[in-house]
């Protein structure tokens, strides 16, 4: 039987890693050779200038503004969601105090997990369409409600201090629903002995979650960060879809900065490229530090 | 797994060839009837943009096409998104042989020229019209349609359809309540006041795309300073932007904001919803093209009587008079240079800017033709219509430019945002200028971006 493994082998696995190769590799790697071109995508014309795009984009103002809110974002959007996760999955899971014994969620935790989880049915592009009218001024959603209390909303979307935060909170509420399930499964893998001892010893509700949950839940957390950081380095369809980047370059990020380089406003395929570079890289490291950074001991229930 | 993976880095993304020795095989014999030298039975590719206009009007023009030439098969594709699905056809040097290079996701222009990519289509201008006699392509065309798809002085791009910029108002609501549509900028000022007084906010806009704002900006600045303010500006000459008359311009229209004309929440609307409100009659006035009656027809309420207007006249002063319109040429065509029917594109181009093509393309789409006279004896919507007299009374007096053409990132993007700063008040008149001109600068400093000269 043994000689007969390595034809089964190749013939599983050369298509798919062709496939890999062709549609993944290959682009990565003309990507990083159309980035030291000046190559319009108009023709097949052109010219290598060495790292100029680079140097370029070094100067760029426009491609700093957008790091520095890719920076934002980065720095709130794993944080808030993640936290904001973790809150609400404890509620569903443990939240519940009800005098009852035993560890469960709170009132009516089915409906509350069901429509958490509605965002992460919807596609972005329908996302950012139905906030866009939520946010609208004088018609939107938000705005009717804040005149029901007399006040006069802003702009959101038409005004700069506030619409790059505006679609972080959208984005933030898009995600937090994966990760309200994700952390409630891995919640459900937590030993319910662990909870009742702590119930009996009289821990409060955020004593558990800090001394218990998280620690146990640690790797889970972990991976969600990871999603989320190379995630709060994208945002381009949001943005995209509801500012275009503006006021006023005011919630630009460098996926808009690339894909308007490339076929919005600019056509330069060339720098486009090596701003897709400096992206690969940038969300590489991201990455690679928040494994770092979080690395702990893992800590297992047995 | 290298072998392959190192073939396709070198032919893949920028590869392609440009092995086209086929063209020259698609030349017929050139004669008074066929001023092209159209093969017979050469096969002729169309790609149109399948937006606002549709796609019936582009196969009636091949129907006609086909009459000339029964033999030749015409191939009619159309799509929405040109650029995904043409520039990969470019790079790889088999482009189409008419593209309707139109929409949001248009290849951009300057660039195709700067690269070759487009045919010249000077002949078509110089070959006799089809069926108007005694008179060239060029003489049936309306003013400034040649210089607007023209780059350094070479004509590149058929653009089909007329648009014109000015301010748009509902004749209903002016009539209603009485108010008649200004000639100067003073009685524009009093008119927003009482518009204000009656509970409606003068003004709306583009919010997420000020630049629609830019228009009436720099057509008050043309009146004013004659044709050159326009001309300096799409030549990126030094300080164009910051010239007296863009000063006087700006310093007008910044009353609209300090005095908050502007209908509260605008910054935060895209085009369609400010139009929308001024469908609604939440506002009065709205800069837009003629192609605003279209995109609006869901909801426009009936008797609505949509009018286009020149902007008001700063004072006796100005150069160019009221009725003074921008007007150009819209909905862009090209031949690719490496086309493999190049006469056959030419000869489409002469159908369509026919008479009979003209007309009933007009008649199809509810919009004006590049051919004057196409509109005589058409039934046209009311806002059309007001455009078909607007364009009359302007006459020779129209203006236009054409840096969005040549630089699009400078309109698009730059000028868009400086509009974005002034017209919500963040920013003064001045800001406002130092702002375009800086970004005017920075499109004139980049050596990587090919210049041109408008003629």
């Amino acid at each position: 039987m043994r000689h007969g493994k390595y034809p089964l082998i190749i013939t599983f696995l050369v298509p798919p890693l062709i496939l890999y190769g062709v549609f993944v590799l290959s682009p990565y790697l003309q990507a990083f050779q159309i980035s030291t071109t000046d190559w319009l995508g108009f023709s097949a014309d052109a010219n290598s200038v060495g790292l100029d795009n680079f140097v370029r984009l070094f100067k760029d103002d426009y491609i700093w503004n957008a790091l520095k809110n890719n920076a934002i974002m980065l720095a709130v959007v794993p944080v808030v969601t993640i936290a904001l996760g973790l809150f609400f999955a404890t509620m569903l899971n443990m939240g519940g105090r009800g005098g009852r014994a035993g560890v469960a969620g709170v009132r009516g935790t089915a409906t509350y997990r069901l429509v958490y989880f509605f965002p992460q049915v919807l596609s972005v592009v329908i996302i950012a369409i139905i906030w866009r009218e939520i946010y609208h001024p004088n018609a939107g959603l938000l705005n009717s409600a804040l005149k029901a209390f007399g006040i006069n909303g802003p702009a959101w979307l038409g005004d700069p201090r506030t619409a790059f935060w505006c679609v972080l909170a959208v984005m933030v509420w898009a995600n937090v629903g994966f990760y309200v399930v994700l952390f409630g499964a891995a919640m459900q893998a937590i030993p319910k002995d662990i909870y009742e001892a702590a119930l009996l010893d009289g821990a409060s509700r955020s004593v558990t979650l800090r001394r218990i949950t998280i620690p146990l839940l640690w790797d889970t957390v972990q991976v969600a960060w990871i999603y989320l950081a190379i995630a709060a380095l994208d945002g381009f369809i949001l943005v995209q879809q509801m500012t275009d980047g503006g006021p006023n370059f005011s919630s630009d990020v460098i996926g808009l900065r690339m894909y308007n380089t490339a076929f919005g406003t600019d056509t330069r395929f060339g720098y486009a490229s090596a701003i897709g570079v400096v992206m690969f890289f940038l969300t590489l490291s991201v990455a690679v530090l928040a494994l770092r950074a979080s690395r702990r001991d893992r800590i297992e229930f047995s | 797994m290298a072998t392959p993976a190192a073939g396709l880095l070198s032919s893949c993304a920028m590869g392609g060839g440009d092995d086209n020795d086929d063209a020259s095989a698609n030349q017929g014999e050139k004669t008074a009837e066929n001023p092209f030298g159209v093969k017979a039975d050469a096969p002729l590719e169309v790609v149109i943009f399948n937006g606002g206009y549709g796609e019936e009007y582009a196969k009636a023009h091949e129907a006609m096409y086909s009459e000339k030439y029964p033999n030749a098969k015409i191939t009619h594709s159309s799509t929405q998104e040109i650029s995904k699905t043409l520039q990969p056809r470019f790079v790889d040097g088999s482009p189409p042989d008419v593209v309707n290079n139109s929409g949001a996701g248009q290849i951009d222009p300057g660039g195709l020229v700067s690269q070759g990519a487009l045919a010249d289509l000077g002949p078509l201008l110089d070959a006799p019209s089809l069926d108007v006699p005694g008179k060239t392509v060029r003489d049936t065309l309306l003013p400034g349609v040649v210089d607007v798809g023209s780059y350094d002085g070479k004509f590149h791009v058929l653009n089909i359809s007329y648009t014109a910029y000015g301010i748009w108002y509902s004749t209903k609501l002016f009539t209603d309540r009485g108010w008649e549509y200004p000639k100067t900028w003073d009685e524009h000022i009093a008119l927003c006041r009482t518009i204000k007084a009656a509970g409606i906010a003068p003004w709306t806009y583009a919010g997420k795309h000020p630049r629609y704002m830019s228009w009436p900006v720099i057509s008050t600045a043309v009146k004013l300073g004659g044709l050159d303010v326009a001309k300096n500006i799409d030549n990126l000459e030094p300080n164009a932007w910051k010239s007296e008359a863009m000063k006087t311009a700006a310093d007008a229209w910044h009353q609209i904001v300090k005095d908050q004309f502007i209908l509260p929440g605008t910054p935060g609307l895209d085009h369609v919803q400010s139009q929308t409100e001024w469908c609604r009659g939440k506002a009065a006035l709205i800069s837009c093209g003629s192609w605003i009656e279209n995109e609006q027809k869901d909801v426009t309420p009936a008797g609505f009587d949509m009018a286009i207007a020149p902007t008001p006249s700063l004072g006796a002063g100005d150069k160019l008079p009221f009725e003074a319109i921008r007007g150009t040429a819209g909905e862009p065509f090209i031949v690719p240079a490496k086309a493999k029917n190049v006469p056959g594109g030419l000869e489409y181009f002469r159908t369509v800017l026919s008479m009979r093509g003209a007309k009933d393309f007009t008649q199809k789409v509810s919009a004006l033709s590049v051919v004057a006279g196409a509109a005589e004896g058409a039934t046209l919507p009311p806002g059309l219509t007001s455009v078909v007299k607007a364009l009359d009374a302007s006459g020779a007096n129209g203006f236009n430019w054409v840096y969005n053409n040549y630089y699009r990132k400078l309109e698009r993007e730059l000028v868009d945002a400086a509009c974005g700063e002034f017209f919500s008040g963040r920013i003064g008149p001045t800001e406002f200028l130092e702002q375009c001109q800086k970004g005017a600068d920075m499109i004139a400093q980049d050596s990587s971006l090919k210049k041109y000269k408008r003629a």
